[in-house]
């Protein structure tokens, strides 16, 4: 019982890396309706980005939030610079555009940064919390915490929010909006600037597990996508909920059905992605999709 | 993601749907169609001088090139082959996938399994891998015929990225991470041909076939039917298409394709292991398709010379960061020709058709 209830614990650590991530892929999908491939790599970025700043000598929260508000601007410049050209496009372009961002990306990295793996500080204490026999790392705690409140936030925003409204008015109906004045535009621009400060935030929890290195995160996404895919990409805490579930399943997987162990721990991630996909597409608490013909 | 493929619609790709319709024009009188009918005669013969000029220059390759470009220009064909089967699937039926490594993988290992553990005869295993993937590429599309766009491609990735893991996990058959080393196969009856010139030519030929079949497939009925589903399901099910048989069909096809591909690189690198066969592989066959061009037989090969030879020139601009030169040709490539190289050229013909018939008409 004692290994079920830490198998659990651990499943829900790694799960709200999975959730933290799938909801900054929920967020751009949302906001632009796109997929975008790059987020990962957005992500790793922004951690760099981070470390850089810790490595000046910048406190652990004053490079916190100015990575935020850094990877926010980055976006914002990605959508205006990069993503803009071909917004006209069919959706096919822009994903082979968010591929040459990702390698993009990722070459920068590895040759500013360099290939070796780097250790990335947690701001949550070192001590592991014991609970009877069960062992909590703090930072897990921390990483649910933090991604709660990003989840808040968000549902504040969309939701209470004339901004928040007007963006998800644009993603649904960009005509109509643009025919009561939104800035159709801005909104899609503004939907990458907030994935890309999730991205950051996300990369700086999952730095101080998986070490910092240019590929830190395509492991994660795979799992992240899985999240989404379990919660419905339509919905943000759903893909919170997904990624606790991901990660749950995941290491009860792993630890009691003999013939999978770790190999096919990634296996039976995406048996369950085409499982939900098969019984239910649009997802656990997606919204489904009902069009006019 | 939904609209990606309805606003495809209009796509110049839509070749076979669009040229066919022409004749039907009900303003068209005898003699317009009889013109019609002579100016695609001539552009026909056209085209097929310059297919055969093409082959020809194809098949003079090997004498003057060395023997590493005659290995790159075989893996150009494999890649094409490839690439045109994942167009019939994602370019002329909508369905994206993102999965396509998986198949891939499916044909080298079955060739690679039948020749290691039961001495089959090489040739043999290529239309058996082909077959192997057709019913592997129909089952899986059946599932596939409830989703769409997005879902469909996460689901297709969710494959893709199984692949490897379950290809180690079988290690009695495939040989583990360490994969099944092969040997080339020699030429047959004594040609005088060295092994790499031999699985060119081969290559070619399977090419050669492929295309043909592919380009017989998609301009008829059963192409217009792959069509007209992507752009509109619901007018298409009226017409008495029948939906899920046609989709299922085409990813068989597709897959099967792709597995005859999978089937040569096998034989051609003489070597299959689990990580050659990565998620990178799937997303450089949608590369492919979108840079050559969607819904375009052409589109393949164009597509294909770039998969091949660009990263080879991104690392020789710059060894530090290759791929960070491959992005941006990536992405430049996108805004120049948001259609495909297939796109342009089409788009560019017919620019220039309309101002000959200008000036012709002016005088």
């Amino acid at each position: 019982m004692e290994t079920f209830i830490q198998q659990v614990v651990s499943g829900l650590a790694t799960g709200g890396i999975y959730g933290s991530v799938a909801l900054a892929l929920v967020m751009i999908y949302q906001a632009t309706d796109v997929v975008n491939f790059a987020q990962g790599e957005m992500a790793m970025f922004s951690t760099y980005l981070a470390w850089t700043l810790l490595q000046a000598g910048l406190p652990y929260w004053a490079a916190f939030f100015l990575t935020v508000a850094i990877s926010f601007a980055g976006g914002l410049l990605i959508e205006r610079v990069i993503v803009r050209p071909v917004e006209q496009a069919p959706v096919l372009t822009i994903v082979i555009v968010c591929i040459g961002l990702l390698v993009i990306l990722n070459s920068v990295a590895g040759w500013i940064y360099s290939y070796i793996q780097k250790p990335f500080p947690s701001p949550f204490p070192q001590t592991p919390i014991h609970a009877g026999a069960i062992v909590f790392g703090a930072h897990d705690i921390g990483v649910i915490a933090v991604t709660l409140v990003v989840l808040a936030f968000l549902y504040v925003f969309f939701r209470y929010t004339t901004l928040g409204l007007a963006m998800r008015a644009a993603a649904q109906n960009p005509i109509s909006s643009r025919l009561v004045g939104i800035r159709v535009g801005w909104m899609l621009a503004l939907g990458w600037a907030l994935a890309a400060a999730i991205g950051a935030v996300a990369g700086m929890m999952v730095a101080p597990i998986v070490f910092l290195d240019p590929t830190m995160m395509s492991g994660i996404l795979i799992y992240a996508f899985a999240s989404a895919t379990l919660g419905g990409f339509t919905s943000p805490g759903g893909a919170v909920l997904g990624g606790l579930l991901v990660g749950v399943t995941e290491n009860l997987v792993g630890t009691y059905v003999p013939f999978i162990g770790t190999e096919l721990k990634l296996t039976v991630a995406l048996a369950m992605i085409l499982v939900v996909l098969v019984v239910k597409p649009s997802g656990l608490f997606g919204r489904v999709v009902v069009r006019r013909v | 993601m939904d609209r990606q493929i309805t606003r495809q619609g209009p796509v110049p790709g839509a070749d076979a749907a669009t040229r066919d319709g022409a004749p039907l024009d009900p303003t068209g009188s005898a003699r317009a169609a009889a013109g019609i009918a002579t100016t695609r005669a001539r552009g026909d013969a056209s085209r097929l001088a310059a297919l055969l000029v093409l082959v020809a220059v194809a098949c003079a390759l090997p004498l003057v090139l060395s023997n590493f470009r005659l290995f790159q220009f075989t893996q150009v064909f494999i890649y094409a082959i490839a690439l045109l089967g994942l167009n019939i699937l994602t370019g002329y039926n909508g369905q994206i996938s993102l999965g396509h490594g998986a198949f891939y993988a499916v044909g080298a290992y079955t060739t690679a399994i039948m020749i290691d553990q039961w001495n089959v005869d090489y040739g043999w295993t290529i239309p058996v891998a082909g077959l192997v993937c057709f019913v592997a590429g129909f089952l899986f599309g059946i599932p596939a015929l409830r989703l769409e766009g997005l879902y469909l491609a996460l689901a297709t990735f969710a494959l893709a990225l199984a692949v490897p893991q379950i290809l180690k996990y079988f290690e009695h058959w495939t040989g583990g991470s360490q994969g099944i080393v092969l040997s080339k196969p020699d030429a047959p009856w004594s040609l005088p041909l060295s092994a790499d010139q031999w699985l060119y030519f081969l290559t070619l030929a399977v090419l050669l076939l492929l295309f043909g079949l592919g380009w017989n497939l998609l301009r008829g009925r059963t192409g217009r039917a792959i069509v007209a589903i992507r752009d509109h399901p619901i007018a298409a099910e009226a017409m008495g298409i029948n939906k899920a048989l046609y989709k299922s069909l085409t990813f068989g096809v597709s897959a099967a394709y792709v597995g005859v591909a999978g089937a040569l690189s096998a034989l051609v690198i003489a070597f299959v292991a689990p990580d050659a066969f990565n998620v990178f592989l799937s997303i450089t066959f949608l590369v492919g398709i979108v840079i050559g061009g969607l819904a375009s037989v052409s589109g393949a090969l164009w597509g294909a010379l770039f998969i091949q030879f660009v990263p080879n020139w991104a690392q020789d601009i710059s060894k530090a960061a290759p791929w960070a030169i491959y992005g941006v040709f990536l992405i430049l490539f996108m805004y120049v020709m948001p259609r495909g190289i297939a796109g342009s050229l089409r788009l560019g013909w017919a620019r220039l058709a309309r101002a000959r018939r200008g000036t012709r008409s002016e005088r």
